[in-house]
């Protein structure tokens, strides 16, 4: 059995230690917000909170996180996800909307970590996760907008 | 009373003569014991003097065969020296150790080097930004699979303060680099350099994955070592 907090909640999993997180969280958990997108790290699809940083879950064993805490996009702190979610409905940024968990949790670790960023602070925040769509564009005006409403609050 | 005066002369012209003996001949010893000086402390002017016919006899042959057997030793230490640097600079610029220590501040990938995938920079401190940290792929062990990342605790490139760049360095370029202690932050070059090819880490794991660099460890440590010990002479390109 493997003991794991998840968005502030314990758990106890019967796994086999090298299970990717990603793997624990949809099937043996049912938090299907964190979606599989590649399975090799290589999109941000799968990204989630551990302590704090922005894993890939689809590569980490879930022995990766024992005695550590996952937020998922479920748990994210409304400080953060409020904002990006206000922000994300105005500029209507999702198409298929697949990859915009990955997306959204990347950008809440951006806004936790500087305020006020800028086109370039975005870009090489984001560049990490992809979108098939093409909704760069509106994920970034969206996180100029959630940074303005943070800092309006 | 005239012989009187007479002798007096005679006494004086005897002191004179003795005076200007005994002044010509310090002169001459002070002469030769100046050549001989010369000699002991600079070889150049030893030469010089050795061409002197009137001194030959100051040279000594036995002494120039040795310093030149010192000379030629010198010279050859100096180009093992220089060659056992190119050795360990094939190892410096392969992939394994070069992705890392890229020219621009975004690391490389893959036995072709090209631009890290998912657009990943340095950051202040070589551990990445944001959501994009080494850390965040890079694990504590390599993972199992084609083109899964390889993992070490620590996984960073340089501080953006310290860079450390291999990539597009010549041997001479890459070798001045090392012995320059505000490029490398070493205090003690010699222990520094041969502590963190030998122990570090992250240089160790190079060995673990994909293409190996083309000396063993233990080589490009020799190789690393012998440079240093036979006086980290900077190669000539």
């Amino acid at each position: 059995m493997i003991n794991l907090k998840i968005n502030g909640k314990a758990y106890e999993v019967d796994a086999d230690p090298s299970t990717p997180i990603l793997w624990i969280l949809r099937d043996h958990l049912g938090l299907t917000g964190t979606k599989f997108g590649c399975g090799a790290a290589q999109c941000g699809a799968c990204t989630v909170h551990l302590n704090g940083d922005g894993i890939r879950s689809c590569i980490s064993p879930v022995s990766r996180a024992a005695g550590k805490e996952i937020v998922t996009i479920e748990g994210l702190d409304p400080k953060l996800s409020k904002p990006l979610e206000q922000a994300w409905i105005q500029e209507d940024v999702p198409q298929c909307g697949y990859c915009q968990s990955g997306q959204i949790m990347a950008a809440a670790i951006l806004l936790r970590d500087n305020a006020n960023p800028t086109d370039s602070d975005i870009d090489d925040a984001m560049t990490g996760n992809i979108c098939r769509c093409g909704t760069y564009q509106r994920i970034r005006k969206a996180i100029h907008v959630a940074s303005d409403l943070r800092r309006k609050k | 009373m005239e012989n009187k005066n007479s002798r007096r002369q005679n006494r004086l012209k005897l002191v004179i003569y003795i005076t200007l003996s005994i002044g010509f001949v310090s002169a001459m010893a002070m002469s030769l014991k100046n050549k001989t000086v010369s000699k002991n402390e600079d070889g150049n002017l030893m030469a010089t003097i050795a061409g002197d016919n009137s001194t030959n006899s100051v040279a000594d042959p036995a002494t120039n065969e040795k310093e030149n057997n010192s000379e030629t030793i010198n010279k050859q230490r100096e180009q093992e020296s220089k060659e056992a640097f190119l050795a360990a600079y094939k190892v410096f610029m392969h992939p394994r150790c070069m992705n890392c220590h890229p020219k621009a501040d975004v690391p490389l990938q893959g036995d072709d080097s090209h631009l890290h995938a998912q657009g990943v920079k340095r950051g202040v401190d070589g551990k990445g930004v944001y959501a994009l940290k080494c850390k965040n792929c890079h694990q504590d062990e390599n993972l199992k699979g084609d083109y899964l990342p390889p993992g070490s605790p620590g996984w960073h490139l340089p501080p953006a303060n310290m860079k450390m760049v291999f990539e597009g360095k010549t041997p001479r370029q890459l070798a001045m680099q090392f012995k320059d202690p505000k490029a490398t932050g070493f205090k003690n070059f010699k222990k520094d350099m041969l502590h963190h090819v030998e122990k570090e880490p992250l240089v160790l794991h190079s060995w673990t994955y994909r293409t190996p660099p083309p000396l063993s460890h233990a080589e490009f440590v020799a190789k690393v070592k012998e440079w240093i010990d036979k006086g980290a002479a900077i190669p000539d390109k």
